[in-house]
Formats: C-alpha cells, sequence, structure tokens
C-alpha cells in the first residue's frame, strides 16, 4: 500500500522561490514533488494563512483563484472541478479570513518563469491561534532545514546544487515571521515613509 | 505422482510438528485420487485438514514471547478491536491482546470459523505467525480451534503521542451505521458478513495527523468524538434527519478539525493510534518564540 505523503511546511516566500519539480519515477501516476530552496521535497503542503482575495474565473465551470498570504508572501491556489471539496469550501469563504490549507504544489512557466501554486485538497476556516501555531511551526522546521543544508542528505544536496541557496536570505525570512508572533523584543519593522 | 504428493504433504505435515507415517497419507490420496477420482488440489486440502485436525496442541504463548513467523501457537487473548474488511478473502481482521502486549490478527472467508466479538475473550488454538512489514500477526486458519473463555483479561499496551495539526478525515468518518451483529461498518446498508441489516447509528472519526516530519492515521471512537466536537450521537442523529443528509455530520467534524493542532494519546493498533485522549494544542509562548529567534540569529 503506498502510504500518504507528509504534508511539508514552508513559507510563501520560500515555496514562490521554488521551481524545481521532478518525478522519481517514469510513471503518469508516479507522484510530483517539488524541492525548495532549504531541501524541502513537498508533495504536499500544509499552510495557513489570510485569504485576501478570491474570484471564480472559470468560463463554463467554477474554477476558483484565491490568494493566501502569510507572513513572508502569498501563496496562489486554484480549485476547479477535480478539487470538489476545496473549490466548494472556497466558494463559501468571505475574504479576509484565516485559512489552513492543504493541497499539491503545482508549478507553471510563463513567459520563462516558473511560477508555483497550490492545488488544495482541503481548505477550512480556522483561528488566529492555528495562525500563529503554523507559523512558529514552520519557522522552526525551515530553520531546522537551513541547519542541515550542509549535511550532506540528498535533498539538501539537491537543493544547494540547484538553488545555490543563500542561507542568510532565509534566515532573514525566519526571523520577519517570528517577529510577527513575538509579544517581547522587536515588533513588525514598518517603513518610516518620511525617509524615503 | 501420489508419492511425491505424499513427500509434500509429509514434509509439510512435520513443520506442523505433526509426524503421519507416509504410507498413511500415500493410502488416503491414493484412495481419493485413483478411485473416487477427486482432483488433485481437493484431495491435499482433504487429506492436510484430516491430519491438521489430529495434531497435538500448540504451544500456548503469551503475546510478547512471539518472535519469529511461522510458528504454531495458542494464544488466551481478548478481542481488542475488528477492523472493517479490507478485502474480500479476510473475513475478519482487528486487534487481540494479553497482559503482555497486542498483535494483529487475520481469519481468512476460506477458513471457515466462526466470528470472535469485541471485548470478548477466547483460547485460539492453533493460529500461525506471520510477518508484515517488520510486525507480527497471527492467521486464523482452517485448523484453528476457537474456545471462548468466561474469564476477563486485562490487556497492557503501549501508549503513543503526536502532535501535529489534523490534515484530513476520511470517508467513512461521521455518522456511520454498523451491523448489530458484527459491529463492523456497513457499506451501502449492507454488513460484508451478514448481508443486508437494519444496522445502529455509531460516530467516529478516521483522520489522519501530520506534523511536518510523519503522517499518524488515527481512529476516535464515539465517546471521544463527542467530548471532542460536543455533538452527541443523539444530536448528529437529528441533524442528519432535518437535513435528510448523514454527510452533513462528516461536513460538520471535518471544518472543526482539519487545519487545527491537537495532541492526541493512545494505543497504537496496526497503522492506527486509537485515541484516547485529545487536547487542542496549547497557544504558542512567547518563550518559544524568544528562543527560536535567538537560534535563528545564531545561525
Amino acid at each position: 500500500m503506498l502510504s500518504r505523503e507528509v504534508a511539508k511546511r514552508v513559507f510563501a516566500r520560500e515555496f514562490g522561490e521554488s521551481d524545481m519539480a521532478f518525478k522519481e519515477q517514469d510513471d503518469q501516476y508516479a507522484p510530483q514533488y517539488l524541492l525548495t530552496p532549504t531541501g524541502a521535497k513537498c508533495n504536499r503542503i500544509f499552510f495557513v494563512g489570510t485569504l485576501i482575495e478570491k474570484g471564480d474565473i472559470g468560463n463554463d465551470v467554477e474554477y476558483w483563484r484565491a490568494r493566501v498570504v502569510d507572513p513572508t508572501g502569498s501563496f496562489m491556489i486554484y480549485a476547479g472541478q477535480y478539487q470538489p471539496e476545496a473549490a466548494q469550501a472556497l466558494s463559501g469563504i468571505e475574504p479576509p479570513q484565516f485559512v489552513a490549507v492543504i493541497g499539491k504544489p503545482n508549478t507553471y512557466e510563463m513567459s520563462g518563469e516558473t511560477l508555483t501554486s497550490v492545488r488544495p485538497e482541503r481548505i477550512h476556516i480556522v483561528d488566529a491561534d492555528t495562525y500563529d501555531l503554523w507559523i512558529l511551526e514552520t519557522a522552526r522546521q525551515t530553520l531546522q532545514r537551513l541547519k542541515q543544508l550542509n549535511e550532506g542528505s540528498e535533498d539538501a544536496t539537491k537543493a544547494k546544487e540547484h538553488y545555490s541557496t543563500n542561507i542568510e536570505h532565509y534566515k532573514e525570512m525566519v526571523l520577519e515571521a517570528l517577529k510577527t508572533i513575538s509579544k517581547s523584543g522587536e515588533k513588525v519593522s514598518f517603513i518610516d515613509l518620511s525617509d524615503i | 505422482m501420489v508419492r511425491d504428493i505424499a513427500e509434500q504433504l509429509k514434509a509439510r505435515f512435520s513443520e506442523m510438528d505433526v509426524e503421519v507415517p507416509l504410507e498413511d497419507i500415500e493410502k488416503k490420496l491414493d484412495e481419493l485420487i485413483n478411485k473416487f477420482r477427486v482432483p488433485v488440489e481437493e484431495a491435499k486440502r482433504s487429506v492436510v485438514s484430516q491430519y491438521s485436525k489430529d495434531r497435538k496442541s500448540a504451544d500456548l504463548l503469551k503475546v510478547k514471547d512471539i518472535q519469529s513467523d511461522g510458528q504454531w501457537i495458542s494464544l488466551k487473548t481478548k478481542v481488542v478491536q475488528l477492523w472493517p474488511s479490507e478485502s474480500e478473502s479476510i473475513a475478519q481482521s482487528g486487534l487481540i491482546g494479553d497482559e503482555t502486549g497486542t498483535i494483529r490478527f487475520v481469519s481468512w472467508v476460506k477458513s471457515d470459523l466462526p466470528p470472535v466479538e469485541e471485548g470478548k475473550c477466547y483460547m485460539l488454538k492453533n493460529v500461525v505467525t506471520d510477518e508484515w512489514q517488520g510486525r507480527y500477526n497471527v492467521k486464523l486458519t482452517r485448523s484453528t480451534e476457537i474456545v471462548p473463555i468466561e474469564d476477563d483479561i486485562e490487556v497492557s499496551s503501549v501508549v503513543e503521542e503526536f502532535l501535529g495539526a489534523i490534515v484530513d478525515i476520511q470517508s467513512g468518518s461521521g455518522l456511520i451505521k454498523r451491523c448489530e451483529f458484527c459491529k463492523r461498518a456497513l457499506a451501502k446498508g449492507s454488513c460484508g458478513e451478514h448481508g443486508k441489516v437494519e444496522g445502529m447509528y455509531d460516530l467516529r472519526i478516521k483522520g489522519v495527523i501530520d506534523d511536518g516530519k510523519m503522517v499518524q492515521d488515527i481512529l476516535l471512537n464515539r465517546e471521544i468524538v463527542e467530548s471532542l466536537i460536543g455533538i452527541t450521537l443523539d444530536e448528529a442523529k437529528k441533524m442528519a434527519a432535518e437535513a435528510l443528509d448523514q454527510s452533513l455530520v462528516l461536513d460538520a467534524f471535518r471544518e472543526r478539525l482539519i487545519g487545527r493542532y491537537f495532541s492526541i494519546k493512545g494505543p497504537r493498533v496496526g497503522r492506527y493510534i486509537l485515541v484516547e485522549d485529545v487536547k487542542s494544542s496549547p497557544k504558542i509562548s512567547d518563550q518559544d518564540v524568544t528562543e527560536l529567534i535567538k537560534e535563528a540569529e545564531a545561525l
């Protein structure tokens, strides 16, 4: 029996900066993976964020597009007739709203650039505490991957080779995310417009 | 030809610790095959089942002492749980246990044995051990004898914990119907064993919890579901009746649980953890955040 794939935790910015999609077997039904710059090999991801916009972009049948933001960027999600439960859920959620999404990474090429999106299996409304928990968990797991980037695991080696991963860049991303849930010390930094 | 088959069977009997003279086997086979024109496979089966019944009783073991496969043993156990059948050739499968642990069991349709009941204790004579994916299980076969016993056995099991987000609740969850005779979940109003039955309502959740590193299948029974969701079986029945739709209950469960963090605890049963205790994950603590910030800055 095929065991279920783990839902990886990645921030939106890292997900958006990923473009290495591959299969491990040359079979139509073999699982598809997206390897991210810190070496998360994702066949499925789980994220929580704020659904800020959605729209039905289908012609004859419903085809929902939505944007979910986390502290580092945004995830685009697309749900149509092959994701009936997620599409139905999306049609009923009015933004803005905290949502949890479980889904499959998807990549497509547009004018030479690889764009990532998510085909959701499930979308559900959650609360702010769940969002905090997800940020903390995702920060912890991203940090762990960054630490293990030089330890020579297969995924880490492939990621480093493909992306020449800039550790500093993702460390900053993790810190930005953590500061949005930190009650003490440094708050989220706002740009002072008078400086521009 | 008969001689060859007889030798094969004798070797098989020896493995089961049954010594039968070769001549006896040969004579029986010869009679069946040559005189009564019984097909070879049928003749073999008949001889095997005849001698299997004669064999001396297998050693009575405790569950924790099961350390090899292909061993014929007897167990004094309690049926902890019966699982929905995964295949047409399986009559019953589930978990049995004693004071020393639990083990999975399978009983095949072709073995034609009386069904066991959840929560009851039995002496299982002549079961054979087997290994699958690094775990032992026992198979009840044609030669197995199931003897109900009166005394209650205290089953011990290892409790596991898992902290993660619930990422799926599978169909077959929510408000379901079980067979009133064997407690199996009905599929389209029909029981695999007893056919069309009236059935009785129950609540359960078959779900998946995931911590980003591992996935774990979980089972929540009615008691746990009622306390976790705050909907009783009667209320669930009312909900379904008013909406004329049983799946409404499943939808409600999914909405309440998927995407949220829980810590669960319970014994492992095959691929499942049978959840006996479930709590919403506590909110993040500022200390955790501060520590992680320090850890990130040190990178």
